[in-house]
């Protein structure tokens, strides 16, 4: 019996090990080659003589990618985008977090449904755009020509991340909010002095999930910004992929590396600025992913 | 509940005859002057009340008024009246895409179907994928080694959309007179899986390969990060469980059958309730970033149709397609919520 066990767990691990590995070589290796065939020479990379390692090594497509004022522009307006976006989505989720998360709210069933109901139905692309349209021209009637704050402000909202912090809120044990009400605190006090830091990190992962989406978001920043000035990161990496992979506007190329070096070296310089981070970010990241239920 | 006189009415002896009751007097009281109540208590209690007004004016403005501009799909299409001004048209948009019998109807019947396949694709390849990481993360007990696995298969979950499309449209891209095909198509090639023509064509070119590469990139981005939940789930479970089966003699496949499978159940319920809801609502963006004029034969999904023919179409079809859509996964989840609660006591919602 013994024996039969040990055979079964041995064969278990060494598939275990066999295809981990596998998977992650997998995942690693389209970075590794992208950043060998961003720093590789032009004969090199249009001949597919690149498998692992770079060969004739040149820094001159990162050169020049750094001297576009485009690149750093495109990047500053993400940044913009992130940071104010984050700023407004916790603004509205903390404050809607923390109203929903009292026992004593009239209508708290209403409310909850009405926040879970757009987890569920959503209106689609269409209408979605008309109303970004509509909103746009409203934004720009009252002055606001620039559309990034549109970006800002109508766009990113996640019902989910409400109810984390919700739930986050609902975990303050009720002692506590008394002795403070107890001590005169005002409801914005009690939610500032009490259930803000003892929800630290709820608040730091949601904070996180908003930023990450407001990083990536493409599709919307697209569509309603017009203004290439104002154009996020994004928007710049996949109008550079369109201009370089039509073989028209690439006839006369004659730097001295290959076009696919320069999408390369721009895909590797979005994704590194987030590998700095991500040892920071790494724990929220994963405690995010545990979520309960969504209940009421 | 039996509801008796007594309740709610009194015996007045002096007079002889029922009265309303004290207790009821007052609930008939509050129940009159109900809405004066509300307001009294929200008046009270206004900053808690004030706190909701920034979340519900960002949901009733960019979440609930498309929806109502949704109901574009039952009115007569004029762009220079309101919604709520134009005339009811009933379900004629919706009779025109399904049996409509000319191109757009066959494009739309052709969307409906690729949603579904690949959304079905996603749920049988991709939700099964995470768990088995799980569980051979679980075989590693160095701590060390463990670590640096999952830190390379969360790797492409970093990666925003564009960059993860511009990747792969870059491994698998055509050959041209000054460049040649992506390191897949070679390798694919080298393998002798297909032919030089095809893998010179590029695989993003052949609608063929479609599904292929959405599935294989996806799983590829989320298949390590979704296997968190997993196996949080997995070494939750106490070490005595594994022994105690060990000693009835169970080998590594009875112990993962009736040990581990049961105490992560509620997690793989849970997830397959949230992976269902988004089943029908799968992302636009990315088959938006990935297909091109020659794929829609398999690339094409509800968004991206209900998108591309918003002008040629008009608005009232294009809401349609999306009402459709949007109906049926609703369905879909509040199916699978319920039957999930009735069968394993586990629900999300």
């Amino acid at each position: 019996m013994k024996r039969k066990l040990e055979v079964s767990e041995l064969i278990f691990k060494i598939i275990s090990y066999t295809l981990l590995t596998a998977f992650a070589l997998a995942c690693l290796y389209p970075f590794v080659y992208a950043v060998s065939a961003a720093i590789s020479g032009r004969a090199p990379v249009e001949h597919n003589e690149i498998v692992l390692f770079p060969m004739e090594i040149q820094f001159s497509a990162f050169a020049e990618m750094f001297n576009d004022n485009m690149f750093w522009n495109a990047y500053s307006n993400t940044l913009f985008i992130t940071l104010y976006g984050t700023l407004w989505a916790m603004f509205t989720a903390i404050l809607g977090g923390y109203a929903l998360s009292k026992k004593r709210l009239l209508f708290r069933k209403a409310f909850n449904f009405f926040l879970v109901f757009t987890m569920w139905f959503s209106a689609g692309i269409v209408p979605q755009y008309l109303n970004y349209i509509a909103t746009r021209d409203i934004m720009e009637g009252i002055g606001i020509t620039d559309n990034k704050w549109l970006v800002v402000i109508a766009m990113g909202m996640a019902a989910m991340n409400i109810i984390l912090l919700r739930n986050a809120f609902e975990g303050v044990p009720s002692e506590v909010e008394e002795a403070a009400i107890v001590d005169g605190a005002s409801e914005l006090q009690v939610m500032t002095k009490v259930h803000i830091p003892m929800s630290q990190s709820t608040i730091a992962t949601v904070a996180l999930f908003f930023a990450i989406s407001r990083w990536n978001g493409y599709f919307w920043a697209r569509q309603m910004i017009s203004n290439t000035n104002e154009q996020p990161l994004q928007v710049f990496i996949r109008l550079k992929l369109e201009q370089f992979t039509d073989t028209e506007q690439i006839a006369g190329w004659n730097k001295p590396y290959a076009t696919d070096s320069a999408i390369y070296a721009l895909i590797v310089c979005s994704i590194v600025p987030i590998l700095v981070i991500y040892p920071f970010i790494q724990k929220y990241f994963a405690k995010g992913t545990n979520v309960g239920g969504v209940k009421e | 509940m039996k509801v008796r006189a007594t309740d709610f009415l009194e015996f007045d002896k002096s007079a002889g005859v029922y009265r309303v009751s004290p207790e009821q007097a007052v609930r008939d009281d509050v129940e009159k002057h109900y809405w004066k109540h509300v307001g009294l208590t929200i008046l009270k209690d206004w900053r808690l009340y004030l706190m909701l007004v920034p979340m519900l004016f960002v949901f009733i403005c960019w979440r609930y008024l498309p929806m109502y501009e949704l109901l574009s799909c039952f009115k007569v299409q004029d762009d220079v009246i309101p919604v709520a001004q134009q005339n009811f048209a009933g379900f004629s948009y919706f009779k025109r895409l399904l049996v409509g019998g000319d191109s757009l109807s066959t494009d739309f019947w052709r969307a409906l179907r690729n949603t579904f396949i690949l959304s079905f694709y996603g749920l049988c390849f991709g939700f099964p994928i995470p768990i088995i990481l799980a569980l051979f993360f679980n075989e590693i007990r160095s701590n060390a080694a463990r670590s640096v696995f999952q830190v390379l298969t969360y790797l492409p979950k970093f990666m925003s959309t564009v960059v993860m499309t511009s990747l792969v449209t870059m491994l698998v891209k055509q050959g041209s007179s000054i460049s040649g095909m992506g390191i897949i198509n070679q390798a694919l090639v080298g393998l002798g899986l297909i032919t030089q023509e095809t893998g010179n064509a590029g695989l993003l070119n052949n609608p063929a390969f479609f599904r292929a590469i959405y599935q294989i990139s996806g799983i590829w981005e989320t298949a390590g990060y979704d296997s968190i939940v997993f196996f949080a789930a997995i070494i939750a479970i106490s070490p005595t469980s594994y022994e105690a089966a060990q000693i009835d003699g169970a080998d590594k496949w009875a112990q993962m059958r009736y040990v581990v499978l049961p105490s992560i159940l509620s997690t793989i319920v849970i997830m397959l309730i949230n992976r269902i809801g988004s089943l029908l609502n799968i992302g636009y963006e990315k088959v938006l970033l990935l297909y091109k004029t020659e794929t829609y034969v398999t690339a094409d999904v509800v968004s991206t149709f209900a998108y591309r023919n918003q002008s040629a179409a008009g608005i009232g079809l294009a809401s349609a397609s999306e009402m459709m859509n949007n109906v049926i996964g609703m369905i879909l989840v509040i199916g699978a919520n319920t039957i999930a609660r009735k069968a394993t006591n586990t629900s999300l919602y």
